[in-house]
C-alpha cells in the first residue's frame, strides 16, 4: 500500500510542476540566445578600426571626485556608442560583467564567494612591484600585461598563503582570509607609497585599479579584457555539467572519477582570471561584487542551475555596460562604484520581485494560502452547522438554512473581523448571499463548492484513519492542513478506497463530533 | 524470502585480494584487507579486514564515530588510506568504479541549490555522457526510470528543497540505480526517513540482491538488521565481528562493539528470536 506522507501532501500545495521535458527545451533555447548574443558581441568588438581615442586625462587624483554634468554631445556620443573607445570600453566591461556572473554562479554556490574578494585585494602589490620592477628595468611601467601579470602573481600567492594558513593551522577559512586579505592589501598601499617617492616612475594611472576607472583603458587593454572574459564564458559553458555536480555534491563528484581537486583549481582559475581583468574596470576593492551580486541577484529567479548562470550573466553583463556607460558620462566618478551600483539596484529589484524566491512573491504566496484555508473553513461550516442541527442536509434545490454569524465565530479560532472580511470577500463572489440581520445562507454554486470541500475533507479523515493509523483526535487538524493540497486524482483514488467499504456512494458523514459547535449535534453518523 | 547466506569460510581473516579468488566471473565484488585509515595522524580505524560474496546484503553497524562513513570513502579513494589493500570485482576502485553506485548521506549536501529531482538523479549518469558534451534526451529517459523505480518519477522536476526527507533519500537511490552498477554502496540510506521510503529502499535492496548485487549499507537501527541484511559488520573503529547475520549478530558482539552504551541490547536480541521464529 502506498502511503502518501505528510511532506508528499504538503507538496502538492505547490504550483503545478512542469513536464521535465518541456523545462529542459526552454533551457536550451535560452542557451542558443546566450551564445548568439556572445558571438555577436564579440564580433562586434573586433569590429571598427581604432580612431578617435579620447586622450586620457592621467593628472587627476584619485580623491578627486568633482563632477560635471555631461553636455549633450558628449551624452549622446556614449549612448549611441558613436566614440569608438567608448564602445570599445563599454563592450569589454560587458563581457566582464558576464564572465563575472557566470563564474560568480558557481562560487557562490560552492560557498566560495569571498575567495574572489581576497584574491582581488592580493593583487595590490602585485600591481605595485611589476610597476616599480618594469619601471626600474626600463620598461613600460604601465602596460597593462605586466600589471596584471604582476596582479596574478600576488593574487595567486594570496590564496596559496589562506590555504597554507587555513591547512597548517586550526584557523578556519574565514579567518585565514581575513588575515591574508589586509596584509596583502596593507602591502600593496606601502608599496604604492615607494612608488611616489620614485623619481621616474609616474604612478598616478594606478590608482585606477584600486577603484577602477575605466577613462584609463586603451582599446587594446579592452580587447584583452574582453577576449580573457570571453574565454571564462566558454569554459563555464563548456564544463556545466561538471562544474554543477563539483558544486552541489564534491564527494559523490569524487566517487565516479571526477578530478575534484582539478576541477576545483579550474574553477579558481576562473576566478583569478575574471578578477584580474576587473582590476582596471571595476579596481580591487569593489571586484567581488561584481562576482557575488548578478549571482545571489539571479537566485530569486530561478529554481535551475542553468539559468541560474544565465540570468547571472545578463544582470553582470547590464550591470557592466550600465556602469560603464555611467562612468564614461561622469568621468570622474570610479566606474567601479558605478558598476556595483547598478549591481546593487538589479539585485534589490531581483530580492522584491523575483519570480522564484522573491520576497513579494513569498508573501502573496502566504496571503493566497491564508485566504484559501479562511474559505474552505467558512464553506465547511456553513455546510456543517446545518447539516448537523437538521440531522441531514436539504438539497441544493431547496433554500439552504441560513447560518447567524455567531454560530460561525464559534466554530473555528477566527477573529470576527477575519471571519466577517472572509464573508464579504465570499459574497462578493457569489457564493455567500445574506439573509437579514447577521445571517448569512450559502447560494448554489456556494452550496455546490461547500458540499465538494466538506466530501473531500471528510474522505480525507476516513482515509487516515482507516488506512494511516493517525489517531482520530489529529485527524481534524491534519485533514485540515491537507484539504487544501488535494488533488482530483487523489481524491478519486480516495473515493475508489472508501467507497469499497462502504457501498453507497454520498457524502460520508464526519466520523467525529462537530467541534466547538453551541448547536446540540444528534448523533454522527456510523463512520463505517 | 529465503537468504541464500553464503559459508562463513568465506570471510577468510587472511585473504588477499585476487589472490585467493582467481575466478574470473565471480570476483568478489568488494575486498578489504588489513585496511588502516588516519585523520591528522590519529587511526580512524585500523586493520579492517573483510571480504563480501556476490549477492549480499551487507549492513555496517557501529556507534557514532566508529568509522563507517569512513571506511566507504575510502574504498573508493575518496580518503587517503595509511595502509592495506581494497579490491572491488578484483581489480582496484579506479578500474572499476562504473560498477560500484554510491549513495551519500543525505545531509553531505545542500538541498537548497538550484536543481530539480531528475537533475541529481541525471548527476549519475555523468561519468557514462562524458566530458563537456550535454544531457540527453535519452539519458533523462533513463534517469526517469531509475526515479520510477524508486517510486518519485512524478517528482522530477521538482526542485529538491521541495522534497522530503524521504524523497531526498530516494532521489539519492535512483542516482545510484541508473549507473546500472554491481555494487551500491550507501551510507546510511534510512536515516530520518518515513515508512514508505523504508519500505521502498528495502524493496529495491532486496530486488538488487534477486539480481545477483551486492549491497554494503551502513544502518543505524540495530532492531532491523536481521530483517534486513544477511552479512553484518560490526564496526568500532577496527572489525569487532563481521559475517552472517545469524551467526555474528550476537548480543556479546553487540556489547563489544556499543561496549556500555547500548540500551538497546535486550530488543536487538528480541528481534534476532523473532527472527529465527520466522525461518
Amino acid at each position: 500500500m502506498n502511503v502518501v506522507n505528510a511532506d508528499e501532501r504538503r507538496q502538492r500545495a505547490l504550483p503545478p510542476v512542469r513536464g521535465p521535458m518541456r523545462a529542459e527545451r526552454s533551457g536550451r533555447g535560452l542557451w542558443h540566445c546566450a551564445a548568439v548574443v556572445s558571438i555577436a558581441l564579440g564580433l562586434w568588438l573586433a569590429s571598427g578600426d581604432e580612431c578617435g581615442a579620447e586622450p586620457v586625462d592621467t593628472h587627476r587624483t584619485i580623491t578627486d571626485r568633482s563632477v560635471e554634468w555631461p553636455t549633450g554631445k558628449q551624452w549622446s556620443r556614449v549612448l549611441l556608442l558613436k566614440d569608438y573607445n567608448s564602445r570599445v570600453v563599454i563592450v569589454g566591461t560587458t563581457l566582464l560583467g558576464c564572465a563575472a556572473g557566470m563564474v560568480g554562479s558557481f562560487t557562490l554556490l560552492r560557498r566560495r564567494a569571498l575567495m574572489g574578494d581576497a584574491l582581488s585585494h592580493a593583487a595590490l602589490p602585485g600591481i605595485a612591484l611589476a610597476f616599480i620592477v618594469a619601471t626600474v628595468l626600463g620598461g613600460d611601467g604601465k602596460s597593462l600585461p605586466i600589471l596584471l601579470g604582476g596582479a596574478t602573481v600576488s593574487g595567486l600567492l594570496g590564496v596559496g598563503a589562506i590555504l597554507l594558513i587555513r591547512n597548517l593551522t586550526r584557523l578556519k577559512e574565514d579567518a585565514a582570509l581575513g588575515i591574508v586579505l589586509s596584509v596583502f592589501f596593507g602591502a600593496g598601499v606601502a608599496l604604492m607609497g615607494v612608488i611616489q617617492q620614485m623619481e621616474t616612475g609616474h604612478a598616478a594611472g594606478l590608482e585606477a585599479f584600486i577603484y577602477g576607472k575605466t577613462a584609463s583603458m586603451g582599446a587594446g587593454d579592452a580587447r584583452l579584457i574582453g577576449g580573457a572574459a570571453f574565454f571564462c564564458v566558454a569554459v563555464c559553458l563548456l564544463l556545466m555539467k561538471e562544474l554543477k555536480l563539483l558544486c552541489f555534491d564534491e564527494e559523490f563528484a569524487g566517487s565516479r572519477g571526477m578530478p575534484v581537486l582539478r576541477l576545483d583549481m579550474a574553477l579558481m582559475g576562473l576566478v583569478v582570471l575574471v578578477s584580474i581583468i576587473g582590476l582596471q574596470a571595476v579596481g580591487l576593492v569593489l571586484m567581488v561584487a561584481l562576482l557575488v551580486i548578478p549571482a545571489a541577484a539571479a537566485r530569486f529567479w530561478t529554481e535551475r542551475m542553468g539559468r541560474m548562470v544565465l540570468i547571472a550573466a545578463v544582470l553582470g553583463a547590464a550591470g557592466g555596460m550600465l556602469g560603464a556607460a555611467t562612468s564614461a558620462l561622469f568621468s570622474k566618478l570610479p566606474s567601479g562604484a558605478m558598476i556595483v551600483l547598478v549591481c546593487a539596484l538589479f539585485f534589490v529589484a531581483s530580492m522584491f520581485a523575483g519570480s522564484a524566491r522573491g520576497v513579494l512573491l513569498r508573501w502573496w504566496r502566504r496571503i493566497r494560502l491564508n485566504r484559501g484555508v479562511d474559505r474552505q473553513h467558512l464553506l465547511r461550516a456553513m455546510y456543517e452547522i446545518p447539516e448537523f442541527s437538521a440531522g441531514e442536509m436539504p438539497d441544493a434545490t431547496d433554500s439552504p438554512a441560513a447560518v447567524s454569524v455567531g454560530d460561525l465565530l464559534t466554530m473555528r479560532s477566527w477573529s470576527r473581523r477575519r471571519l466577517r472580511r472572509e464573508i464579504r470577500r465570499a459574497v462578493r463572489e457569489n457564493l455567500l448571499r445574506r439573509c437579514g440581520d447577521d445571517r448569512v445562507g450559502l447560494t448554489g454554486a456556494g452550496f455546490e463548492q461547500a458540499a465538494r470541500l466538506t466530501r473531500q475533507h471528510r474522505l480525507w479523515e476516513l482515509y487516515l484513519i482507516t488506512h494511516a493509523e493517525i489517531a482520530p483526535s489529529r485527524v481534524d487538524r491534519d485533514a485540515d492542513a491537507i484539504e487544501h493540497v488535494l488533488e482530483p486524482e487523489v481524491v478519486a483514488e480516495l473515493e475508489r478506497l472508501l467507497e469499497q467499504g462502504r457501498g453507497a456512494a454520498g457524502l460520508p458523514a464526519s466520523p467525529h463530533g462537530l467541534a466547538g459547535s453551541t448547536a446540540s449535534p444528534p448523533a454522527p453518523a456510523e463512520a463505517k | 524470502m529465503s537468504r541464500a547466506n553464503p559459508p562463513p569460510d568465506t570471510f577468510s581473516q587472511g585473504a588477499k585480494p585476487g589472490a585467493s579468488q582467481s575466478v574470473t566471473r565471480q570476483a568478489v565484488p568488494l575486498s578489504v584487507y588489513d585496511l588502516t585509515v588516519a585523520y591528522h595522524r590519529k587511526p580512524v580505524i585500523w586493520d579492517v579486514t573483510f571480504d563480501f560474496l556476490q549477492g549480499t546484503l551487507v549492513g555496517i553497524v557501529g556507534p557514532n564515530g566508529a568509522g563507517k562513513s569512513t571506511l566507504l570513502k575510502a574504498i573508493m579513494d575518496l580518503t587517503p588510506r595509511a595502509s592495506g589493500r581494497i579490491a572491488v570485482f578484483g581489480g582496484s576502485y579506479r578500474q572499476n568504479r562504473h560498477r560500484v553506485g554510491y549513495v551519500p548521506q543525505r545531509e553531505s549536501v545542500d538541498w537548497d541549490f538550484p536543481v530539480d529531482a531528475l537533475d541529481v538523479v541525471t548527476m549519475g549518469l555523468y561519468g557514462k555522457i562524458g566530458w563537456c558534451l550535454p544531457v540527453r534526451k535519452k539519458h533523462r529517459r533513463m534517469a526517469l526510470a531509475a526515479m520510477e523505480r524508486v517510486g518519485i518519477a512524478d517528482l522530477a522536476s521538482r526542485q529538491i528543497s521541495q522534497l522530503s526527507g524521504g524523497q531526498q533519500q530516494r532521489t539519492f537511490l535512483a542516482r545510484a540505480l541508473v549507473q546500472d552498477a554491481d555494487l551500491y554502496l550507501m551510507d546510511e540510506p534510512f536515516a530520518a526517513v518515513d515508512a514508505a521510503t523504508e519500505r521502498a529502499i528495502v524493496e529495491i535492496l532486496w530486488e538488487m540482491k534477486r539480481s545477483g548485487k551486492t549491497a554494503v549499507v551502513i544502518h543505524h537501527d540495530l532492531q532491523t538488521v536481521p530483517d534486513y541484511f544477511d552479512h553484518v559488520v560490526l564496526l568500532n573503529m577496527r572489525v569487532v565481528a563481521h559475517g552472517p547475520v545469524g551467526e555474528v549478530f550476537t548480543a556479546e558482539n553487540l556489547h563489544k562493539t556499543y561496549g556500555g552504551r547500548l540500551t538497546l541490547l535486550d530488543e536487538v536480541t528480541e528481534a534476532m528470536r523473532r527472527r529465527e521464529h520466522s525461518l
